[in-house]
């Protein structure tokens, strides 16, 4: 299959020729070559889709070459498109080249606007290697590809230390899950003999797994991976960091996509976690805290991306959740509709954040839905998906996962409490954020300029179709996913009827505690609690606290090497030694001679002591 | 005869350089170039030819030497000799170039050190008398320390001195364990010989076998370097000019793996097994121990050099496990850290250059005023860390994967060198190219560019598809490399 072999590469050769002739390229010219190179991998991922994805089972499979080989076992650089995959592959063209038109418009006037056109770029075609590779290297290869950029991207605007810093952590917090999931893949191909993903779901050897209690360890190094990359606890520290970067970098790569990435590892791997319960209880568990604590923190954040990135990770815990409940399927159609509604935010956040002259403090905002009424609505169309009200997509795919959590043998009715309690959470920071952004008096100072740019609006446009109508896609996963988990005849009848009253009830709640009512001031709270949740809860302090200062402390106290110590004492010993015996050669005779009968009376001295002793 | 050719050809190229040098200014450097590139053409029209033969590892030719001990001028060549000769030319060329402006002092004599350097880490990856390979150790090394104390930087004397006694004292031990193992061989047989292929048919009690393994081993893991023996190495890789940082942690620590597997694997088998286990430790300990080091400088050379040591407990790691798939990884791990190390010293020279400095803590920023030598940097630095794609990941992933089945504890531990290599690769890049604007620099010439970019060009191709070099390296090869076959029945004794 010519067309999805040549799929993820268009975006790579773009990249190349943005980064040779770099400066040499006028706007258009890069913006051009970059959209155009994502738009034809989603035209050819539009064009498999329709035609070859007809029923839950079809496959299509490209063997590109033989990257080398583990033993007897070979490892491919292959692509394999099934409906998993698939879904993957329309987020990624579809909401990534939707992202790349706005970025072109967004990004237009940044002096190095090329390179980070090369580096969304780059990015797509890694993002794409991951979710069509048929062996867990290759996907490996994408998955440290897509870190790699997101180091670039957050890092975009070098100059200012705190990104520098915010990158850095970005990588190497996510590459602590990496080197699990690299340990994962060691114990994984000792026990099964490969690591293509169609051999490890077919293999014959998946009941010993069990037996040895390797499939425990395996999974567990998965989700040491997948919480990495999908920012959950206990490594999620470094996604708020991330929103550092340029706002359509936080809705391609710390919304859409990458972060989903570790759900998407989970999805693939059902079968093997499937052997183990206590890891999907593990997940279900990892899923409900971080959604319950992201949740918390969102509620006290003044950056309006911070709130959303807060959101990101707790939306994720829903699909984590999912996933460990064993919805399979609610879990990936919750990734898919996260993709549509939280792109949407992001990128009328970044339009907003355009027209407020790079202003993202909330508290600096307010009353914006008169001076910006499109962009408003366009919003408040991603907040309704995200608090999951009916007619949305949102709703769609939040409640799936919500009606399987309760009878499920790997999670059950405590979860499904956090899952509610998360939703009353959800609706509660959105309508803070709505109200103080879009309500009450315009509190900045800076003068509103309204953005124009045809290519701002248009993909905002087609986003909130998706963010609203996105439910209707059906995903037919169910040739991957053959688990029923739900048990009609255990669950209480009001379950259904309260997970669709709750965001009504967050957004009521939030009316009566933010509403910016005439006269009411609104002020940044500088409480110590409000800090301590503003901060994530301390994670950070903790980590810094048990890491990174004594790996510090470690580093500086050896920075001289301590074996070094021992090499130099030998050095000193010889030069010492030699300068005492140097000392003795005076080349005077008087002094050897006066030696020589030190010696002598000495000697006689020991011999005499030595008889006198044998004697007595 | 190919080899010696090689061989002569560097040596008196190097000679006429320096020479004619003196009558004309500024022709050593294409001299130099052109020898290089003529034994490189050598090789590789004798590899076009002969490539069968490289499948196992054959004497190619022989003139006696001193016949009273039966002393021969023996070569021999096989994939991994071939692969590591052609990888020392290579790096001769990158060596030449990165000299050539910067070196302004006595530049025909430095050529014919560098030269004479190639010429004798030639002749170790080819001879296969074991009193010749002793031979060629010495040439390259006494080149090797003249770059480092009459080009180097500040402390060159003190570092030049350091390397010499290490490597002098080390190589002592193996000349030692060479000496006894041709006099158990007259023993054995009544003749003299220090044949590679009369000495590893010996049978030698296990006790005595062990001996002489330490004696190989402490001068290769010296090389290598392994802890507890790497402190030479950050000292002499900062003070060397930027060529004899290339040359050193390029090909020069690719003497000691090569002698870990020719001599140490390919010798003692059965004694290499029992010191597996305390080996493999030494590599892991490498793993971390230079990771974190490598973190803890400020010196960007420093901080490249301590990389080197973590790098090669991978190779350590990987070899003393006796899988096929992790001596695969080992194999590629010397080719990747040949060239990215390579890299990254190049680099700093032209940072160095610019700069006159090579303390992190005063760049800063540089991106924004060179961002093709960042966006160069930010690769080999990527190299460094594995990032799959570049052939260092390849190296690693094949290593630890391998290891694992034998030494999972191990090699867990060892994994932890990827985080350890992420945080320093990526300080490196932050300190240097990320953060505030410190300095205004020229970006890459085109000479460092073609530098760089080949450079480059060959960790991806490699990376991408490392069956170019690993299809040299088939069962049979390996066999006759590492007698795996007997380690196999051995390991299996062991276990019981």
């Amino acid at each position: 299959m010519q067309v999805l072999a040549y799929l993820p590469f268009y975006p790579l050769l773009s990249f190349l020729l943005l980064i040779m002739l770099s400066k040499n390229l006028t706007w258009l010219q890069a913006s051009i070559i970059s959209v155009s190179s994502v738009g034809l991998s989603a035209l050819s991922a539009g064009y498999l889709i329709h035609n070859f994805m007809i029923s839950a089972d079809s496959v299509v499979a490209v063997h590109l070459w033989q990257w080398f080989k583990l033993g007897d076992a070979a490892v491919n650089f292959a692509l394999r498109l099934d409906s998993l995959s698939a879904v993957m592959l329309g987020v990624v063209t579809g909401v990534g080249f939707l992202i790349h038109v706005f970025a072109a418009a967004y990004m237009k006037g940044d002096e190095n606007f090329s390179r980070f056109m090369a580096y969304m770029n780059l990015f797509i075609s890694a993002m794409l290697l991951l979710v069509l590779a048929d062996n867990l290297v290759l996907l490996y290869l994408g998955w440290e590809g897509v870190g790699l950029c997101s180091f670039l991207l957050i890092g975009f605007w070098y100059q200012e230390p705190a990104n520098a810093k915010a990158a850095k952590k970005a990588f190497i917090v996510t590459r602590v899950g990496d080197t699990f999931f690299a340990i994962g893949l060691f114990l994984l191909f000792r026990e099964v003999g490969s690591l293509t993903i169609t051999d490890i779901m077919t293999s014959n050897e998946l009941g010993l797994l069990v037996d040895n209690n390797m499939a425990f360890w395996i999974c567990l190094l998965f989700v040491g991976g997948a919480v990495g990359k999908s920012a959950q606890l206990p490594l999620q520290t470094w996604l708020p960091d991330a929103m550092a970067g340029p706002t359509p970098v936080s809705a391609l790569i710390h919304a859409a996509t990458m972060v989903t990435a570790g759900v998407y590892l989970i999805a693939r791997m059902n079968n093997l976690f499937l052997l183990t319960p206590q890891v999907m209880t593990i997940v279900a568990i990892i899923g409900a805290l971080t959604l319950l604590l992201a949740g918390i923190a969102a509620l006290a954040q003044s950056d309006i991306k911070r709130v959303l990135a807060y959101s990101t990770m707790s939306q994720i815990g829903y699909m984590m959740l999912g996933l460990g409940a064993g919805a399979f399927s609610a879990g990936v159609m919750h990734l898919m509709t996260h993709a549509f509604f939280k792109a949407l935010l992001f990128l009328t956040a970044g339009a907003i954040i355009l027209a407020l002259h790079h202003q993202q403090n909330m508290f600096k905002m307010g009353g914006l839905l008169k001076k910006l009424p499109v962009i408003s609505s366009l919003f408040f169309i991603g907040v309704a998906a995200l608090i999951a009200l009916p007619g949305t997509s949102g709703f769609v795919s939040k409640e799936a996962i919500i009606a399987e959590l309760y009878s499920s043998k790997t999670a059950g009715p405590w979860f499904w409490w956090a899952a509610i309690v998360g939703a009353l959470i959800t609706s509660v920071y959105s309508f803070r954020m709505v109200f103080l952004t879009f309500f009450g008096q315009y509190r900045g100072c800076a003068e509103i300029t309204k953005p124009s740019h045809y290519l701002l609006i248009m993909p905002l446009f087609l986003l909130a179709v998706l963010a609203l109508a996105g439910g209707l896609i059906t995903l037919d996963l169910t040739a991957l996913f053959d688990v029923n988990v739900i048990d009609i005849s255990t669950e209480p009848s009001w379950l259904h009827s309260v997970a669709v009253a709750t965001p009504f009830i967050g957004i009521v709640i939030a009316y009566l505690i933010y509403f910016p009512h005439a006269g009411k001031t609104i002020r940044e709270s500088k409480s110590k609690l409000t800090l301590f949740i503003q901060n994530g809860l301390g994670f950070n302090g903790l980590y810094s606290l048990l890491l990174v200062k004594p790996f510090l402390f470690l580093s500086k106290c050896n920075k001289n090497d301590v074996v070094e110590l021992l090499i130099k004492a030998i050095s000193w010993n010889v030069v010492t030694w030699h300068e005492v015996l140097k000392a003795t050669q005076t080349a005077s005779l008087r002094w050897y001679l006066a030696m020589l009968a030190l010696g002598v009376i000495i000697l006689l001295a020991v011999l005499l002591g030595q008889t006198s002793g044998e004697l007595a | 005869m190919i080899l010696t050719q090689i061989i002569l050809v560097l040596f008196i190229g190097g000679f006429v350089a320096w020479r004619v040098e003196l009558q004309r200014p500024q022709s050593a450097k294409w001299l130099s170039l052109i020898a290089i590139g003529f034994s490189l053409a050598l090789l590789i029209s004798f590899a076009n030819d002969n490539h069968d033969i490289f499948y196992q590892y054959v004497k190619i030719s022989q003139i006696p030497w001193i016949n009273k001990f039966g002393i021969n001028y023996a070569m021999g060549i096989d994939s991994l000799s071939f692969i590591l000769i052609a990888l020392t030319l290579l790096l001769g060329v990158v060596c030449v170039l990165v000299s050539w402006q910067e070196i302004t002092d006595n530049i025909g004599f430095y050529y014919f050190n560098l030269l004479a350097s190639l010429a004798g880490i030639v002749g170790v990856f080819s001879a296969t008398d074991l009193f010749l390979f002793f031979f060629f150790w010495e040439v390259m090394l006494l080149p090797m320390t003249a770059l480092i104390a009459i080009w180097g930087h500040e402390h060159r004397h003190y570092a030049a001195i350091k390397f010499f006694i290490f490597t002098q004292v080390s190589s002592l031990l193996m000349l030692l364990a060479i000496i006894v193992l041709a006099l158990i061989n007259q023993q054995h047989t009544g003749i003299w010989s220090f044949d590679y292929f009369e000495l590893q048919k010996l049978t030698i009690s296990s006790q005595t076998q062990y001996y002489l393994m330490l004696g190989f081993f402490i001068a290769f893991a010296v090389k290598l370097p392994s802890f507890p023996f790497h402190t030479w190495l950050p000292d002499a890789h900062t003070q060397a000019p930027t060529a004899g940082s290339v040359l050193l942690a390029g090909v020069l620590l690719k003497t000691g793996a090569y002698g870990l597997i020719r001599f140490v694997l390919g010798l003692f088998p059965e004694a290499s097994l029992e010191f597996a286990n305390i080996a493999v430790w030494l590599g892991v300990i490498s793993i971390l121990y230079g990771a974190k080091l490598a973190f803890a400088q400020t010196d960007f050379k420093r901080l490249v050099a301590y990389s080197s040591i973590s790098h090669m407990g991978f190779v350590m790691l990987a070899l003393f496990s006796f899988e096929q798939i992790a001596y695969h990884g080992a194999l590629l791990t010397i080719v990747a850290h040949g060239l990215s190390s390579a890299a990254l010293f190049a680099v700093a020279g032209m940072m160095y250059s610019r700069l006159h400095s090579r303390d992190l803590e005063i760049m800063g920023g540089l991106f924004s005023s060179a961002p093709v030598m960042g966006g160069m940097l930010l690769a080999f630095v990527a190299a460094a860390f594995g990032l799959p794609g570049l052939v260092n990941f390849v190296g690693e992933f094949l290593s630890l994967t391998g290891a694992f089945k034998v030494y999972p504890l191990q090699v867990v531990l060892g994994a932890l060198g990827l985080i350890g290599s992420a945080i320093y690769g990526i300080y490196l890049f932050g300190q240097s190219f990320q953060g505030k604007v410190q300095h205004q620099i020229i970006d890459l010439t085109h000479r460092e560019l073609l530098v760089c970019s080949s450079l480059l060009f060959l960790l991806v191709l490699f990376g991408l598809f490392p069956e170019l070099i690993l299809n040299h390296f088939t069962e049979y090869s390996l066999h006759t490399n590492i007698n795996l076959i007997t380690i196999d029945k051995l390991s299996i004794e062991v276990m019981s």
